[in-house]
């Protein structure tokens, strides 16, 4: 794995000429069932940095089946900050697979040679991110939590959380193009749409026909996504941890939940015992969360929790040790009883909800 | 029907810690356990001996010390397993790792044909998901990644037909054999080993192969020279520049408490303030 590797010391470096010729920063922007993933608008903002780092144009890349959402998602990524979209069409590209998207990938990274290209850390963009490098031969850091550009040598230094999220590390990809990474939705902003905001459509064929692709999607179940927790696009989040010593006081968390109209998260020891369901941890192995609010109760706030939900605007822990390590990176901090305090919040949101209801 | 599983021997990632001072990983003491991804991998492959016939086989890339994740393995039921170790390997990233097991896993393949190569979803100490992606684009195997479910897999006619976890739903794929599959979490549960099974691991012989014995010749594709990712720093997360403001009332009644922090929170943060009065709405 990539943090296996040992650890080099900085070094003045020379890139290959035949790389120096790689240039722009290409975002995969990838979609599903006419849906762009949200994914790709956070990595097109985070790509805008390093494009005006690196001084080269923003380019989005779909890979779509004929029709108009090609186009329409080529527009999309103008409104988000691109400068120009590739776009690829071919019947084969109508639902994800392997095959055709390694290939038509690998084809445009070859044809119009990026130095840096960004995938969503999703189940489609791992499995497209690992083919696309290894086909390419080049260096691919998963699961990137801050991507900047190491100006001594133009290359990409990815910063990942590894060994469960204990330890932070920042890996580059000197001589080798392009240099790639996936995030994790949610780990970046959303930039802010600009409207009217125009681009270059540079069309490209994909020569692949469906009788050489040995992969058939038979069928597309979509999820019901009223049973499931939506937890990555919350904007209000009540997480519960250990400190609630006991399953029936996880309810204090679902009580404080209903009234703010909040989801309802957990920590990782939390959901292995069983008090909250998988799709409610927060963290390194769990989701990663970006909502306004987020009240952490009984959470001591280990680093594994911390990497997914230190991206809320305004973090509010209540925790019985005064040391715990959630103090050092909230906004406001109780220090007392999680289930004394949780109870009187939710009388108290419950107040002030209904007094900005009687004034509105 | 031959089923080969690569799992991975990992730090039980719970009980890491990290040294204050040095910054370090802390190994010592930390309990090695097979990664708990790879274990649905071994236990679909299991399966589908017990329904179809055949053999497992399980394979490691790492350490001497990796044999004990091997043996665990062959007390579940697996039927050989081989340990690729060598020096040369060190330092692999994830594109060096999946170029050594894909020319160990063809190397098996010379003596017994394999119809299915099996990874985990992926490993909770790297967390990439880039080998097994890695290893079915070196072998030019068909891909599925994050399958919950084998539906149907019929060998005389070399078909598979599988549920893959997408973004949003559940792909139903059909493919050739042989082909690689990634296995999700919370698919199948692991079986317990039976008495038999446990004596036999204890004294079966091992396989190791070096770098040689895996079939490459070619050194500038393994450890850190077929490494094209550095590792440039490690380091922990630095605390905010701010610590949290607590928050406390002369009172001490949780009551206040919350009133006070709830005042306080209007002030500083407008955007929850604005979020709150949508949802009085």
């Amino acid at each position: 794995m990539s943090n296996d590797a040992p650890v080099k010391k900085k070094r003045k470096f020379e890139l290959d000429p035949r790389l120096a010729t790689y240039k722009g920063v290409w975002v995969f922007i990838e979609h599903e069932r006419g849906q762009v993933h949200p994914v790709s608008w956070e990595l097109l903002g985070e790509g805008r940095k390093l494009a005006d780092m690196l001084g080269v144009e923003l380019a989005g890349v779909v890979l779509a089946a004929p029709g108009d959402d090609g186009q329409r998602f080529c527009h999309d990524a103008f409104a988000y900050g691109a400068d120009l979209c590739y776009l690829m069409e071919s019947p084969t590209l109508k639902d994800y697979r392997n095959d055709p998207f390694t290939r038509g990938m690998t084809e445009l990274v070859n044809t119009y040679q990026p130095e840096v290209l960004l995938l969503g850390a999703t189940t489609q963009g791992r499995d497209l991110a690992g083919s696309v490098a290894t086909t390419l031969l080049t260096g691919l850091t998963a699961d990137c939590t801050s991507l900047t550009i190491d100006m001594d040598n133009r290359s990409l230094a990815a910063t990942r959380p590894t060994f469960g999220g204990s330890l932070l590390c920042t890996i580059v990809t000197l001589n080798y193009r392009p240099q790639m990474a996936t995030v994790r939705p949610r780990v970046m902003a959303m930039p802010e749409r600009q409207e009217g905001r125009g681009g270059t459509i540079i069309e490209h064929p994909l020569a692949m026909a469906e009788e050489s692709i040995i992969t058939k999607v038979l069928d597309y179940i979509p999820d019901d996504s009223r049973d499931k927790p939506q937890l990555p696009f919350a904007d209000i989040i009540v997480s519960g941890g250990k400190g609630l010593a006991k399953q029936e006081n996880f309810q204090l968390v679902w009580d404080l939940a209903r009234v703010l109209g909040a989801e309802v998260g957990a920590s990782r020891p939390v959901v292995q015992a069983g008090w909250a369901e998988l799709d409610r941890q927060v963290g390194q192995s769990g989701k990663t969360v970006r909502p306004k609010l987020y009240i952490a109760a009984g959470i001591s706030g280990a680093i594994q929790h911390r990497v997914g939900m230190e991206g809320a605007d305004c973090i509010i822990a209540i925790n019985n040790d005064p040391n715990a390590p959630i103090f050092d990176f909230a906004h406001y901090g109780i220090v007392g009883d999680a289930l004394q305090i949780l109870p009187a919040l939710t009388e108290a949101f419950r107040q002030k909800l209904a007094t900005t209801r009687r004034a509105g | 029907m031959h089923s080969v599983v690569c799992i991975k021997q990992v730090p039980d990632s719970a009980q890491i810690r990290v040294h204050p001072v040095t910054n370090t990983i802390m190994r010592q003491g930390v309990p090695a356990i097979i990664n708990p991804y790879d274990l649905f991998a071994l236990e679909e492959a299991l399966r589908l001996k017990d329904k179809h016939g055949g053999r497992v086989t399980v394979i490691t890339m790492g350490p001497p010390q990796a044999e004990a994740a091997l043996r665990k393995a062959l007390s579940y039921g697996a039927d050989e397993i081989i340990l690729v170790t060598d020096k040369a390997f060190a330092g692999a990233d994830t594109l060096a790792t999946s170029f050594a097991l894909a020319s160990a896993i063809r190397k098996i393949h010379e003596s017994h044909p394999v119809t299915l190569v099996f990874t985990g979803k992926q490993t909770i100490d790297g967390d990439t998901a880039q080998v097994g992606p890695g290893i079915a684009t070196r072998m030019e195997l068909q891909l599925l990644t994050y399958v919950s479910r084998i539906n149907e897999l019929d060998e005389a006619a070399g078909r598979i037909t599988v549920e893959r976890r997408a973004e949003g739903g559940v792909q139903l794929l059909k493919t050739a054999l042989p082909c690689l599959v990634t296995m999700l979490e919370g698919t199948n549960e692991m079986r317990r080993g039976n008495l038999p099974d446990q004596l036999r691991a204890a004294r079966h012989e091992l396989t190791r192969w070096d770098r040689v014995a895996a079939g490459i010749e070619d050194v500038t594709k393994i450890g850190l020279k077929g490494s094209p990712t550095v590792v440039n720093k490690v380091f922990t997360p630095s605390p905010r520049a701010e610590k949290a403001e607590m928050v406390t009332v002369a009172s001490g009644r949780p009551a206040d408490l919350a009133i006070e922090l709830i005042a306080r929170l209007g002030q500083r943060f407008p955007v929850v303030e604005a979020e709150l009065a949508r949802r009085a709405a």
